[in-house]
C-alpha cells in the first residue's frame, strides 16, 4: 500500500523526524485560509500516488502568498498520468546547502532490512545505483538488534563532517528505522534529506510503502488508504479473492496461479497479441470466483476476446467449468471465449464446457493463438 | 537419491486440524508420505486421518522422531510456527501459508541460521520426491520418478512444466517450489548446489520470475560451479514495469530484475531459456543428448 507525501510527512513528524512547515489543501479557498499571510518562498506540490509529478508540472515554486494561490489553482484539477490532482501540499521551501538520500527497504538478498544512504540525494537515486553503485552505502540490519547506534553513526559519518550534524542525522536514521518496523513498512525514503545554510538537517520529501500482508495489524496505516481509480478496481478484486491488474491490451485472461498467469500473458505477447489484464483466480475451486472474475473481465470495454487457462491442481477443472457456465448464464456477451483446462478433473470439466458450445483447446499455445485470432474478428 | 526429502522423511503437519491442513494431510498420506503427527495447541490426543495430534512441535518430535514439518497455519501465526519448528530441532520446514508479513520472515532468518534449519517458502506449493515423499499441496499424480531436478518460484506454472516433462518421459528426482515472496528460505543457489551433488540428478530446470536477482545469481553459480546442464524459463516477460503481479516478489524496479536481464544472464552462463513452457522438454533432451 502506498501513501501520499503529506501522509509520510505526518508519520515523520510523529516519530520526531524534522520536516519543513506545510499545509495540505483541497481547494484554492483552503490555500487562502490555511497558508499564513507572510510572503516567503514556498513550494506547491501535487499529492498523487504516481511518480514523475515534477516532470508533469505538479511541483511549482511561489515567492508570495498570492503566487502560491495562483500555483495551487494551476495544479489542482491537473491530470498526472491519468490521475486528477485533488489536493496540494503548500510547504515552506528551505535553502539547501547539500542534499542526501536515505532509505530503508526489505532486501531479498540480505534477507533483512537494509539501510541505504548516498551523498547524491535529490537526483534519481536509481540512476546513481546503476552508474555509481559505490556512492550508495548499504547497511543490512540485524532484526534481533534493530539499527544499532554505531551503525547509524557509521552511515551518518559518510554523509556529514560536523559532529553536531552527524548526531542529528544518526538520530533521524534511528527514528526512521523505528517508524519502518512499527508500521510494517516495505519502503521508507527521505529524498532529499537536506542540510540548510543554518546547519539544520531536514526531511524535504518522503515516500513510504507498506506491506499489504501486514495491514491486518496496522489499523492506523490502513486508515490512511486513499485508493485512486486503478487501485479501487484492484482492491475490489482482492476483496473477492482475486488478484487483478488492468493493462492496455484487448485479450482478457483468467488464470489460476500468479506464475501461470504471467506465463499466459507472455504467450499472448509472443504470438503477437496484447493482454488486457493480469487475473489470478487463486487456488480455491469456488464457482462464485469464476463468476466474479468473468464480470471484471467483461467490464473492461477494451476486451475483444477472453482466454481462460486453468491447470487444475487443487483447483478442480469441473468446479471451474461449473462456475463458467453459471457466469455465462448471468452475463449476456458477444465476446468470444477460448478455454483450456488441464490437470485435476479436466475430463469432467471439459464435458461440462462442451455442452455450452464454447471452443475448448488442449494447450496454452493453442489457446493463445485462438484468442488472438478471435480478437481480430 | 534425491534432495531434501525421501521415503525415510518423517513429516509433521503444523495446523493439521484446520481446513487446508486436514485436506492436504489426507492427500499427502494418500501419496505415501510418512506423516507421523500433527500439531494443534490444546488438541493433543485427538486424531486426524488416523494421525496423532500433539500440542507442541517439541512433543511431536519427542514422540515420533519427526525431521520435517509442513505449515498450514494462518499468516499472522506462520512466522511463529516456523520458529517453533526450528527450536524443536526440525531439519526441514516447509511453509505453505501465503500472505506472511515480510517483517515476520525477516525475524526468523537469524534463528534458522543459528539452529541450522532449512526453510522452503513461505507462500510455496512445497516439494516432492516422486514415488517417495510429497510435502505440501502439489498434485502428486503429474509427477514421475526420474533424473531431472526442478526449482520454481511459482505454483501452477510448475505443474504445467512438470506435466510436460512427464508426458515426454522425463521423470524427476526432486521438484521444489521455493515460493514467490521477496524474503524466503532456500533460494535457487542453495538448491542448485544440492542437485549438483545429487548423483541421481542429470539436469535441472529453473523456473524464474521477474523481480529480484535470484536468477542472475543462479546464472553466476551455474557458470562457475555447475557441471550438470540447466534449462530455464522466466515468467513475466510481458509485465509492465512497476506492476506487481500477485507475487510480492514479482516486482520490476526499473533496470533490475527484468526478464530481459535474467535471460541475458542465463544465456551468458550457457543456460538456454525457453520462449514458452512447451519448449522445455525439447531443450532438456537436447542437453542430455536424447
Amino acid at each position: 500500500m502506498k501513501i501520499h507525501e503529506y501522509q509520510a510527512r505526518d508519520l515523520f513528524r510523529k516519530y520526531g523526524i524534522p520536516v519543513p512547515e506545510g499545509e495540505l489543501c483541497h481547494s484554492v479557498d483552503e490555500v487562502k485560509k490555511k497558508v499564513s499571510d507572510k510572503d516567503k518562498l514556498r513550494v506547491v506540490k501535487a499529492q498523487v500516488l504516481v511518480g514523475g509529478r515534477g516532470k508533469a508540472g505538479g511541483v511549482k515554486l511561489a515567492t508570495t502568498k498570492a503566487e502560491a494561490i495562483e500555483k495551487a489553482k494551476l495544479i489542482l484539477g491537473m491530470d498526472i498520468k491519468g490521475i486528477t490532482v485533488e489536493k496540494v501540499l503548500v510547504a515552506d521551501a528551505v535553502d539547501i546547502d547539500r542534499e542526501f538520500y536515505v532509505g530503508l527497504i526489505n532486501d531479498r538478498n540480505a534477507k533483512a532490512v537494509t539501510l541505504m544512504a548516498s551523498s547524491e540525494g535529490g537526483v534519481e537515486i536509481e540512476e546513481v545505483a546503476k552508474t555509481n553503485p559505490e556512492k550508495i552505502i548499504k547497511m543490512p540490519i540485524d532484526p534481533t538488534m534493530g539499527l544499532m547506534d554505531w551503525q547509524a553513526r557509521k552511515v551518518a559519518l559518510q554523509l556529514f563532517n560536523d559532529p553536531k550534524q552527524i548526531r542529528q542525522a544518526a538520530e533521524i536514521l534511528v527514528k526512521l528505522y523505528k517508524l519502518y518496523i512499527e508500521t510494517d513498512s516495505s519502503l521508507a525514503e527521505i529524498n532529499p534529506l537536506v542540510l540548510t545554510p543554518d546547519k539544520q538537517v531536514l526531511a524535504i520529501d518522503g515516500k513510504m510503502n507498506f506491506d499489504d500482508n501486514a495491514l491486518f495489524r496496522q489499523k492506523e496505516i490502513i486508515a490512511m488508504r486513499e485508493a485512486d481509480e486503478n487501485e479501487k478496481k484492484e482492491l475490489e478484486a482482492n476483496a473477492k479473492g482475486l488478484s487483478y491488474i488492468k493493462l492496455d491490451g484487448n485479450i482478457g485472461c483468467m488464470v489460476n496461479g500468479a506464475g501461470l498467469a504471467m506465463a499466459t500473458m507472455d504467450m499472448i505477447k509472443l504470438y503477437g497479441g496484447e493482454p488486457a489484464n493480469f487475473l489470478d483466480i487463486g487456488g480455491s475451486s469456488n464457482p462464485q470466483k469464476v463468476v466474479d472474475a468473468m464480470n471484471i473481465l467483461l467490464g473492461d470495454k477494451n476486451v475483444k476476446s477472453v482466454m481462460i487457462n486453468i491447470f487444475g491442481g487443487i483447483t478442480r477443472c469441473d468446479d471451474v467449468a461449473r462456475g463458467l457456465v453459471a457466469a455465462l448464464d448471468q452475463i449476456k456477451t458477444d465476446i468470444p471465449i477460448v478455454i483450456r483446462l488441464s490437470g485435476t478433473n479436466a475430463k469432467e470439466g471439459l464435458e461440462i464446457i462442451e455442452k455450452t458450445g464454447l471452443p475448448v483447446v488442449k494447450t496454452m499455445s493453442e489457446a493463445a493463438q485462438k484468442a488472438i485470432e478471435l480478437s481480430q474478428k | 537419491m534425491s534432495i531434501l526429502i525421501n521415503k525415510d522423511t518423517k513429516v509433521i503437519v503444523q495446523g493439521i486440524t484446520g481446513r487446508d491442513g486436514a485436506f492436504h494431510t489426507s492427500k499427502m498420506k494418500a501419496y505415501g508420505t510418512n506423516i507421523v503427527g500433527g500439531i494443534s495447541p490444546g488438541k493433543a490426543g485427538q486424531q486426524v486421518e488416523g494421525i496423532p495430534v500433539f500440542n507442541t512441535v517439541e512433543d511431536a518430535v519427542k514422540a515420533t522422531g519427526a525431521n520435517a514439518s509442513v505449515i498450514f497455519v494462518p499468516a499472522p501465526f506462520a512466522g511463529d510456527a516456523i520458529l517453533e519448528a526450528s527450536y524443536a530441532g526440525i531439519d526441514l520446514v516447509v511453509c505453505i501459508t501465503e500472505h506472511v508479513p515480510v517483517q515476520d520472515m525477516i525475524r526468523v532468518m537469524p534463528v534458522l541460521k543459528k539452529n541450522n534449519t532449512k526453510l522452503v517458502g513461505a507462500n510455496c506449493p512445497g516439494l516432492i520426491t516422486p514415488g517417495e515423499c510429497l510435502i505440501g499441496i502439489l498434485p502428486g499424480m503429474i509427477f514421475k520418478p526420474g533424473n531431472i531436478g526442478l526449482i520454481s518460484r511459482s505454483g501452477t506454472l510448475t505443474y504445467e512444466v512438470v506435466n510436460m516433462l512427464t508426458e515426454n518421459d522425463l521423470g524427476q528426482t526432486t521438484c521444489v517450489g521455493i515460493g514467490g515472496d521477496s524474503v524466503s528460505g532456500l533460494y535457487f543457489i542453495d538448491l542448485l548446489e544440492m542437485y549438483e551433488n545429487d548423483p541421481k540428478t542429470d539436469a535441472v530446470v529453473v523456473i524464474g520470475e521477474i523481480g529480484g536477482d535470484a536468477e542472475e545469481q543462479a546464472a553466476k553459480f551455474i557458470k562457475e560451479k555447475m557441471t550438470k546442464p540447466v534449462v530455464a524459463f522466466i515468467a513475466g516477460q510481458s509485465a509492465p514495469p512497476g506492476k506487481r503481479m500477485g507475487h510480492a516478489g514479482a516486482i520490476i524496479s526499473s533496470g533490475s530484475g527484468t526478464a530481459e536481464e535474467k535471460i541475458k544472464a542465463f544465456n551468458a552462463a550457457g543456460v538456454p531459456v525457453a520462449k514458452e513452457p512447451s519448449e522445455i522438454p525439447g531443450l532438456i533432451k537436447e542437453k542430455l543428448g536424447l
